[in-house]
């Protein structure tokens, strides 16, 4: 017995010799684990950020067409000359208005599955709430915009249900109308709420999976109905959840470039305007600035989120 | 005294399963009342049945005399202690307390004058500020208790409220619950797995086995009179003797328990039951010690009080012995 014992120490390999001195030194084991991430986190992510970032300090020489790197703020003066400053309304409005679209679609649906469904239909709405997004985006996008053409199987179905002079009188409409769906506003507006929605559906279906039933049960017992425990323990508990998945919408739809030229009528967003100022025009300078604009506007965002209570629960 | 809570018949099924079957008991006003069994026996489905978190498949359920079925919770007179506490984590203390106030639309002083009542009732009067995360697992049991009892309900049902609490704290909260109990008068419903908490505060104890009541009765006679054999052994700790020993030691195939306290090795002429066996282990508890006995494909256990006599003489392993008992202590089982 001693002499098995002996051997096994004497002649370990060299993977057990390795494993033990890794468990022994336990930091060592952590900085060989972590150093790879950390780099490519460190240099690829935050360093290309970064120096992007200091790009948008560079000067454009609009009449030479070069970039020098003579720092200057006159880059993030110009965002709010009067085109620019458009474009960024334009842009956030059209942010909100698909972020608050999710939520109300993509709560119900995390809701029911996460509290009636049985196992094999939580698959299903797994697979249903993803299964758009194995599909390549931008064939999504083109086959939309059949979708909404004259031509498109939306019209005909509107045509068939008679609403077709409701729908002419809704393209009436200023801001989100159009000639015709495709070229709309609310055509835009439909289909970015398609595109992201499933990123609305899954950190809310997260969230609302960490509440527990007797939280909601022990409201009831305590006298609350339905919709006061919904407002004053659900919600807020899932608030964070829904302040996740708004970020992905709201920003997602902040830097979207192939939608707006798409589907909706002309006029830049700031991913066009990135794509045209940094593609055909050369201005990396002022494209690294608008690409700022989104980042600041999420932290706005994330100040009220907040100042609203949205991470009390956490 | 008047019914605070009468079933009739109920069943309630889950596909197949009936978790509490044909069940009728009924609980009086100001009645400290627990509902023991083993997990899975369907006493806490009586108990959420009350709540009214669940629907009886069939029967009906009073409370005071009112039709609950189909009621929802919000609409019942009853208060519920969860198991696992459920304090609303975003809230703090007094907001949790206060929650079934605010709810119901009392005004805010009255609401917080009420919350801060009822946690210098249980004693967390300084902790109105804190989240439920920075309490104490004995802490966080009271605040529940605080914040079902604020409502004033009529009846207060406990769903193992001190299972996930150390003995000593245990002990010490089953004290007070006691005290609670007399100090406001209402209805305790309490749902529990361990007998001893069960016999030492109830007044009424329900002795559940796979969703039928096996037998209700005050705690005294529970213990000295159990109706069936699951009874016998679930509460307290039972010899039960089937039929062919007990035609060994009785000349009557009556099957019977009896409880290890009575059992003697000291022979006079009321211990008139005997047996001879061989000890087989022997178990000391400090106050007392426990001794396993082989009757011959049977263990009885009899207890010793540990005596400075007794620890001396207690008995050994392999020791050959006479048990003996009072034929007056012998339960005859109905099953």
């Amino acid at each position: 017995m001693h002499s098995l014992i002996y051997n096994a120490t004497t002649t370990k390999p060299l993977s057990r010799w390795l494993s033990n001195a890794l468990y022994r030194k336990n930091n060592l084991f952590l900085f060989l684990l972590l150093t790879p991430p950390l780099l490519w986190f460190g240099i690829v992510y935050l360093g290309s950020l970064f120096a992007l970032l200091w790009q948008s300090f560079y000067t454009f020489d609009s009449f030479s067409m070069a970039v020098s790197p003579d720092l200057t703020l006159e880059n993030y003066r110009s965002l709010f000359d009067a085109t620019n400053f458009d474009i960024i309304l334009r842009t956030g409005t059209m942010a909100i208005a698909v972020t608050l679209a999710c939520a109300c679609i993509g709560f119900p649906i995390a809701y029911y599955m996460t509290r009636y469904g049985s196992p094999a239909e939580k698959g299903f709405f797994y697979i249903a709430v993803m299964l758009p997004m194995w599909a390549s985006y931008i064939v999504k996008t083109y086959a939309w915009t059949v979708i909404l053409s004259q031509e498109g199987i939306l019209y005909w179905g509107i045509n068939h249900l008679g609403l077709a002079s409701t729908l002419s009188n809704v393209l009436q409409i200023p801001a989100i109308g159009g000639n015709t769906l495709a070229t709309s506003n609310l055509g835009r507006f439909i289909v970015f709420t398609y595109i992201w929605l499933p990123f609305m559906i899954l950190p809310i279906q997260a969230a609302l999976e960490r509440v527990p039933t007797n939280l909601l049960q022990a409201s009831a017992d305590l006298g609350a109905k339905p919709a006061q425990t919904f407002r004053r323990v659900l919600f807020p508990l899932v608030f964070p959840g829904v302040i996740a998945g708004s970020i992905f919408t709201f920003s997602l739809t902040l830097g979207d470039y192939i939608i707006p030229q798409l589907i909706g009528p002309s006029g830049l967003y700031i991913g066009t305007m990135v794509y045209t100022m940094q593609g055909s025009v050369g201005n990396m300078p002022l494209a690294a600035a608008f690409t700022v604009v989104p980042i600041v506007l999420i932290f706005i965002y994330l100040a009220f989120a907040k100042r609203a209570g949205a991470f009390d629960a956490l | 005294m008047a019914i605070a809570v009468e079933f009739s018949a109920v069943t309630r099924h889950y596909g197949n399963v009936k978790a509490v079957d044909n069940v009728t008991i009924s609980v009086a006003e100001g009645e400290f009342f627990s509902m023991l069994g083993p997990s899975g026996s369907g006493k806490t489905t009586c108990l959420r049945l009350i709540a009214g978190f669940e629907q009886p498949t069939h029967g009906s359920i009073k409370i005071f005399g009112q039709e609950a079925a189909g009621t929802p919770p919000y609409e019942r007179e009853v208060n519920t202690v969860f198991q696992d506490y459920a304090l609303f984590p975003h809230m703090n203390v007094l907001d949790n307390v206060a929650y079934g106030l605010q709810v119901k639309g009392v005004a805010k002083n009255e609401y917080i004058n009420r919350a801060e009542e009822a946690l210098r009732l249980v004693a967390l009067g300084e902790y109105s500020k804190r989240k439920p995360s920075e309490l104490s697992g004995g802490q966080r049991q009271r605040v529940a208790l605080a914040r079902a009892l604020v409502n004033r309900p009529r009846v207060l049902l406990l769903d193992e409220p001190l299972g996930a609490l150390d003995l000593k704290l245990r002990e010490q909260m089953q004290l007070e619950l006691k005290t609670l109990h007399n100090k406001l008068g209402i209805t305790f419903i309490y749902v529990t797995h361990d007998q001893g908490e069960a016999l030492s505060m109830s007044d009424r104890v329900a002795v559940f086995n796979k969703g039928k009541v096996e037998q209700c009765d005050n705690p005294r006679n529970l213990y000295t009179h159990p109706k069936t054999r699951f009874v016998a052994d679930f509460v307290g700790t039972s010899n039960v003797i089937s039929s062919d020993l007990a035609q060994k030691i009785t000349g009557n195939n009556h099957p019977f328990s009896i409880r290890p306290e009575h059992i003697s090795i000291y022979h006079n002429h009321k211990n008139v039951m005997k047996i001879e066996g061989v000890v087989a282990d022997v178990q000391y508890h400090g106050a007392t010690s426990k001794i396993e006995v082989d009757v011959g494909n049977k263990m009885l256990a009899f207890v010793l009080s540990n005596t400075e006599y007794s620890e001396t003489h207690l008995p050994q392993s392999g020791q050959k012995l006479t048990l003996c008992w009072p034929q007056n202590r012998m339960v005859m089982l109905s099953t």
